[in-house]
């Protein structure tokens, strides 16, 4: 082969390897590090997959919020006006954490319970983290349609 | 009245932008002189008329204007006035005018130092300038107009400005970042203006270059600025999540760095022009991309402002245009851009061409991460989200690559090199910084084997090699190493600190990424707890008054070794305007190690206080090494190349 036409060959070998090794980082990792969002209905229907990361929006139950005595541990029920499940998390709340509020919790189900590695509450109170809506809004929850609807008109 | 003062100055503004955007363009191709010479007044007009505008914008802020609806929602008469001031880009408005306003001042900067370039290239960037500012524009005066008014009935008291944002990293972080995303314009339309004219010749690189440089500086420096103001103001702890909004600004990074490398091969070899022009092109679209994703709120961020699909579309249609239009324009002048020179595998150009395939792989991929939510979701599958362990697994990865790389690619020659001129360095800086990891990494350690800290510390000894090879070889011929040293170029200079920088910040990212310690407790008044060396005493929470807000002041005592090293003070505070909370950490911050607390919440009337305790090792280097970064690339266009143009052409 022509030694020009040998090193171009080379370098689109060694690009094709590139790509191609870089989109088999993305198929291994995605299978490993992507969180499926459920709403309430479908975990207390048993709708996910055991062992799998997911991420569960709704609103924090009016008076479901119970702290442990010793230690961080503090659970909660998660709704969207349908069904419910519990949520426990032994970090340190998101500060806009309240009850009535609208949350999306990270995690796996242990037993029926998510055991969240993380809480989000968003960064401005008048605001609902979308996936808490959407939740809210297939269960036919009324605060699921109106409540970003009415944030959109404020700003 | 001021307020409408500044719209009418808005709409002279995109007047004079239409102007600007055809006369120069229609002067070019009737070979009309005067009109080609119309550009660079109207390009002052629009900057003038911008400047009134914000001037206005400003005052309304300054003076508590809550007719405007703007200044209503986000400001407040309590709020200090520095950040009223700032308040002007703390929304979405405001933000988009600064972004505008920029803009055209890059505009102004490039009619002003580009005397050097002929008629009708001048004439030609002015008119895409133009083009890119009236698109924006339009936006701005149809979907987003910050004069508006709320009449008849305007509130007493403004909403105040996100506490988050009361700070001064805030005041910086925006502006910077709009500066560099802004900046990658000029790239762009350099390019732009070259296809039309169809003369890509390296004099086109060398105009480039500085642009481009000083466009990426701003960019380096607003990004670490964001990352240093998350780190201490979010109350995490955390310097970089891979949040869509921070993958916005990092993509046309990556891809300003491949440009800037880019750029380097076609002013030097007149090679890779195609591959450059399409790397300005894309530099300049993942700003506009960044941009549409800040401002739709298609993605779920803690930086989204409010969703508006509106002004999503508006910005979605702005980027097709760009992109297509400028796609289109390079698919019908591309193939007449053949370079004649060639090189062979090992040379300096396939190492700078390993830089630019990494780099976007690299943004490639984050761009993947980043919108495979969105992907999910208009397919019609489930909600998903991607964390930050897909991005962290990919990145480190390639960079490793990319810094086994950078270590040999400035020692080699253009064209075609030896391998036997570098097989001894080579196998010895191999050998030596395995070695030399692994007893960094055995020593701060204690002993303990990490593969990560290993690797990681070794590629950084790696680079440091190469960069001492880099000199000894360029200062071989001088009587002595001083005297060389004096002769070297600051293009030179600026390379080498700029790849400096990247060991600071890499020793950063893989020590505190390694060693950092991050606990969330319970503790009791008067308890405390042990964690490396550090004593950490809670002595309770107290009241105190702030100017806009009143707090729940935490006392830590840290001490080592029975001595007090520092006390720190992080506050819970509740803003009076619009009650949101706010956590303010309190750091002692240090070369080697940060400790870093904050407040969680009071459980229960005891004092009991739920605290984040991290101890992070040299997360200050990861700052550090952006500042040398930034530093080299500003030595890189004092080089007295890019002067003598303007002097010979003068």
């Amino acid at each position: 082969m022509h030694p020009k036409r040998k090193q171009k060959l080379i370098f689109i070998l060694a690009g094709l390897a590139l790509v191609g090794s870089a989109v088999g980082l993305v198929l291994y990792a995605n299978t490993e590090n992507m969180s499926w969002f459920r709403t309430p209905t479908e975990i207390a229907t048993g709708d996910y997959v055991i062992g799998q990361s997911v991420r569960v929006g709704g609103l924090v139950k009016v008076g479901s919020v119970a702290r442990a005595d010793q230690g961080l541990e503090t659970s909660f029920t998660l709704t969207d006006g349908a069904n419910e499940v519990k949520v426990t998390y032994d970090k340190i709340m998101p500060d806009l954490f309240r009850e009535g509020q609208g949350i999306v919790a990270e995690g796996k189900v242990v037993e029926g319970v998510l055991v969240a590695s993380e809480v989000l509450a968003k960064h401005d109170e008048n605001y609902m983290p979308a996936e808490a809506a959407e939740a809210l809004e297939r269960a036919g929850h009324p605060m699921g349609m109106g409540i970003n609807q009415e944030y959109k008109e404020q700003y | 009245m001021i307020a409408e003062l500044g719209f009418v100055a808005l709409l002279l503004a995109m007047a004079l932008s239409v102007l600007q955007s055809f006369f120069p363009m229609i002067g070019v191709v009737n070979k009309n002189l005067w009109l080609m010479q119309t550009g660079r007044p109207l390009t002052l007009g629009v900057f003038v008329m911008l400047t009134i505008g914000f001037l206005c914008l400003g005052y309304s802020h300054a003076v508590d204007d809550f007719t405007v609806a703007y200044v209503a929602n986000h400001s407040n008469s309590e709020l200090p006035m520095q950040y009223k001031i700032s308040s002007i880009w703390g929304g979405h408005e405001g933000s988009m005018y600064l972004w505008i306003y920029i803009l055209s001042g890059w505009a102004l900067a490039v009619s002003i130092f580009s005397k050097s370039l002929p008629r009708e290239n001048l004439a030609t960037i002015l008119a895409v300038m133009g083009m890119v500012t009236l698109g924006f524009l339009l936006f701005l005066i149809l979907t987003s107009n910050p004069f508006e008014r709320i009449l008849p009935i305007p509130p007493e008291d403004g909403r105040d400005l996100n506490p988050l944002l009361q700070d001064i990293g805030l005041i910086l972080h925006p502006p910077m970042l709009y500066m560099g995303y802004v900046g990658f314009s000029v790239a762009f339309v350099f390019a732009i203006s070259a296809l039309i004219s169809g003369n890509l010749d390296s004099a086109w690189a060398r105009w480039s270059r500085p642009w481009t440089n000083i466009a990426w500086v701003f960019m380096t420096l607003g990004i670490a600025l964001g990352s240093w103001w998350a780190y201490y103001e979010l109350g995490w702890g955390g310097w970089w999540f891979w949040d869509p909004v921070e993958n916005a600004s990092f993509m046309p990074w990556l891809m300003g760095t491949a440009l800037i490398h880019s750029l380097a091969v076609t002013e030097k070899r007149g090679m890779f022009k195609s591959w450059t022009v399409l790397l300005a092109i894309f530099t300049f679209s993942f700003s506009l991309l960044g941009t549409f994703l800040v401002r739709s709120g298609v993605l779920t961020s803690v930086h989204a402002f409010a969703a508006d699909p509106e002004r999503g579309y508006f910005i979605l249609a702005l980027l097709a245009l760009t992109i297509g239009g400028s796609l289109t324009l390079f698919a019908i002048k591309a193939p007449g851009l053949r370079s004649r020179a060639s090189f062979t595998l090992f040379s300096r150009e396939s190492f700078l061409l390993i830089n630019n395939v990494l780099l976007s792989v690299s943004c490639f991929m984050v761009l993947l991460g980043t919108l495979y939510p969105l992907i999910f979701d208009a397919l019609g599958l489930r909600k998903i989200s991607v964390g930050p362990p897909f991005f962290d697994f990919f990145f480190t990865k390639l960079m490793a690559v990319l810094i086994l790389a950078l270590a040999i690619g400035p020692l080699l020659k253009w064209k075609k090199n030896e391998y036997k001129t570098l097989k001894k360095f080579a196998a010895i800086g191999a050998v030596a910084s395995i070695a030399l990891g692994f007893i960094a990494m055995y020593w701060y350690g204690n002993g303990e084997i990490n593969f990560a800290v290993w690797l990681g510390l070794s590629l950084c000894f790696w680079l440091g090699f190469g960069i001492l090879k880099a000199f000894k070889d360029n200062t071989r011929n001088a009587k002595s190493f001083m005297g060389g040293l004096k002769k070297l170029a600051p293009s030179f200079y600026g390379m080498q600190f700029a790849h400096f920088g990247m060991i600071i910040t890499t020793v950063g990212v893989v020590m505190v990424s390694n060693y950092e310690t991050e606990e969330d407790i319970r503790m009791a008044v008067g308890e405390a707890v042990q964690y490396d060396e550090y004593e950490f005493r809670f002595e309770g929470a107290y009241p105190v008054i702030g100017p806009n807000y009143s707090a729940m002041r935490g006392e830590m005592l840290v001490f080592r070794d029975d001595e007090k090293v520092v006390r720190l003070s992080p506050e819970k505070r509740n803003y009076n305007a619009s009650g949101q909370i706010m956590t303010e950490a309190d750091i002692d911050a240090g070369l080697m190690k940060d400790l870093y607390v904050s407040m969680g919440e009071e459980l229960n009337s005891n004092g009991d206080w739920s605290v984040r305790i991290h101890i992070k090792p040299f997360v200050r280097w990861i700052w550090l090494g952006t500042i040398f970064m930034s530093i080299g690339a500003v030595l890189a266009i004092l080089d007295r190349r890019y002067r003598k143009t303007i002097k010979v052409k003068n």
